[in-house]
């Protein structure tokens, strides 16, 4: 078995500011890999580094496509990372308008995704369309409604939607439940947990929310200042931090 | 099954004048398929430390700890998740959950992680909660707001909803009525029936005498202990 995702020294920097530097680590299928760090930490860079958005300066980041096999994205075409953020990666952002289309109905924002993969039956796109919506529990009734009149959950539940009904292997999700109330969070994160488990997705999900990454990732890295402190098993980790930063990163978090 | 040799444990405090403290060296133990053995001492002698090392939450300072084959205390994250999710169960004292995810479904999840279909592991939840009595009106709601007792025995349910090989226990009849104490009980005898290496926590004496084969004092790997 191969990682889906090698990366490998990846460093990146604004000016003489550090991004992040000499980051490396795998992942594998089916594995979801939480970040944590406080903001200006580097999560946010190297994520944006690892889906495409940013250039990094120096590194690697192997892929395991599906026609041939690992390849570093950062070295192929654009055509062909453009394809690959089509098919193959997703990237759910913080703020759901980031990545929606909010003068396009909920259908629309779902079946254009699908059109952009080459999908032309209006018929069975509208249906596959509706069979998403359904299980980001999206009622069939609000398919033609633009996303402005959803509430802030629903909205991330589309962006969800969107991004997930063209089989991607690999989500990229940049604080998914930041900005949401928490009950709306834990509807979020069970539907989350779910599609992982179900599509056998892997994810990297970048958070500052340490009870977030407890029910969501298997493992976990521990970020500041725009390097890697510390990583292992999410609840090794937090019930067991060996670095300076993470002892004080668990110790400070609010008991409920 | 479980084979623990010369095991150490510090922890170091980075945000308290970098102590480092000793908790346990020397600890070694062996359990055989079948087998039940019981962690004993004082309140702060190490038994909970020691089975977290087993089960990969804490880091061992040195020493080997193989499961299955599998040495937990060097082993890739990746490795410990299947080990946990195929062979090691564990059922600890407290019951950590996605809230509002319904109990019936939680209980299923370990199966549904090793590949069961959905209908069969709700199946199968549904016959364990029965099992441990716990009323079938709860079955639709997220345990969070349950009683101790009915808290405890979701975690229980959901430790033996899948027939694991090897299983640590932490306190699994601790606030449970006459009743449920004795399906527990039953349900590790026939854990162990089946072959199931276990390792637990009783403080339940009775319980304690009646399943295990064997008590291990952890006092006896208690680092000072030369000194004392």
């Amino acid at each position: 078995m191969t990682p889906l995702l090698d990366v490998r020294h990846l460093s990146k920097h604004y000016g003489r500011q550090i991004g992040c530097a000499d980051v490396s680590f795998d992942l594998w299928p089916g594995e979801v890999l939480g970040i944590v760090g406080e903001s200006g930490s580097g999560k946010s860079t190297l994520l944006n580094c690892l889906a495409g958005h940013l250039a990094p300066d120096q590194g690697e980041v192997i892929f395991d496509t599906r026609a041939e096999g690992p390849k570093d994205t950062l070295t192929m075409s654009e055509p062909e990372r453009r394809m690959l953020s089509r098919t193959d990666w997703a990237f759910v952002h913080q703020h759901a308008r980031d990545g929606l289309r909010m003068g396009v109905s909920a259908g629309g924002n779902v079946g254009e995704r699908l059109m952009a993969v080459g999908a032309r039956n209006y018929g069975s796109i509208r249906s596959q369309a509706i069979d998403w919506l359904g299980r980001v529990e999206i009622g069939e009734t609000r398919v033609d409604d633009r996303p402005t009149t959803f509430s802030g959950g629903m909205q991330q539940r589309l962006q969800i939607a969107r991004n997930l009904v063209t089989g991607p292997r690999l989500v990229f999700m940049d604080e998914p439940t930041g900005g949401l109330d928490v009950s709306v969070q834990a509807r979020l994160l069970d539907l989350v947990r779910g599609l992982v488990r179900d599509m056998g997705l892997s994810a990297i999900v970048v958070t500052h929310d340490i009870a977030v990454v407890r029910l969501l990732a298997d493992r976990l890295m521990v970020m500041k200042d725009g390097h890697v402190v510390e990583t292992g098993l999410t609840d090794q980790v937090l019930d067991d931090p060996q670095h300076a930063y993470t002892q004080l990163l668990v110790s400070s978090v609010l008991q409920v | 099954m479980i084979e623990i040799t010369d095991i150490a444990k510090t922890f170091t405090l980075h945000n308290q004048g970098a102590a480092t403290i000793g908790v346990m060296q020397d600890a070694t133990l062996s359990v055989a398929p079948g087998e039940c053995v019981a962690l004993v001492g004082v309140s702060g002698a190490g038994k909970s430390t020691l089975m977290r090392m087993i089960y990969g939450n804490y880091l061992a300072a040195s020493g080997t700890i193989k499961v299955a084959g599998l040495d937990v205390t060097t082993a890739a994250p990746r490795e410990i998740l299947k080990l946990r999710h195929e062979t090691l169960g564990y059922v600890s004292q407290f019951l950590r959950v996605v809230p509002r995810v319904p109990t019936l479904d939680v209980v299923a999840e370990p199966l549904l992680t090793v590949g069961t279909d959905r209908d069969s592991a709700r199946a199968a939840a549904r016959k364990m909660l029965a099992r441990l009595n716990l009323p079938e009106r709860l079955w639709s709601l997220s345990p969070t707001t349950f009683s101790g007792g009915e808290q405890q025995r979701v975690n229980v349910a959901r430790g033996f909803v899948h027939a694991y090989p090897a299983m640590l226990l932490d306190e699994p009849t601790a606030s449970l009525d006459g009743t449920n104490r004795e399906v527990v009980l039953s349900l590790i005898e026939q854990a162990k029936a089946r072959g199931a290496a276990i390792v637990g926590i009783f403080h339940d004496e009775e319980a304690r005498d009646r399943v295990c084969d064997r008590q291990i004092d952890v006092s006896a790997f208690a680092p000072d202990r030369s000194a004392a």
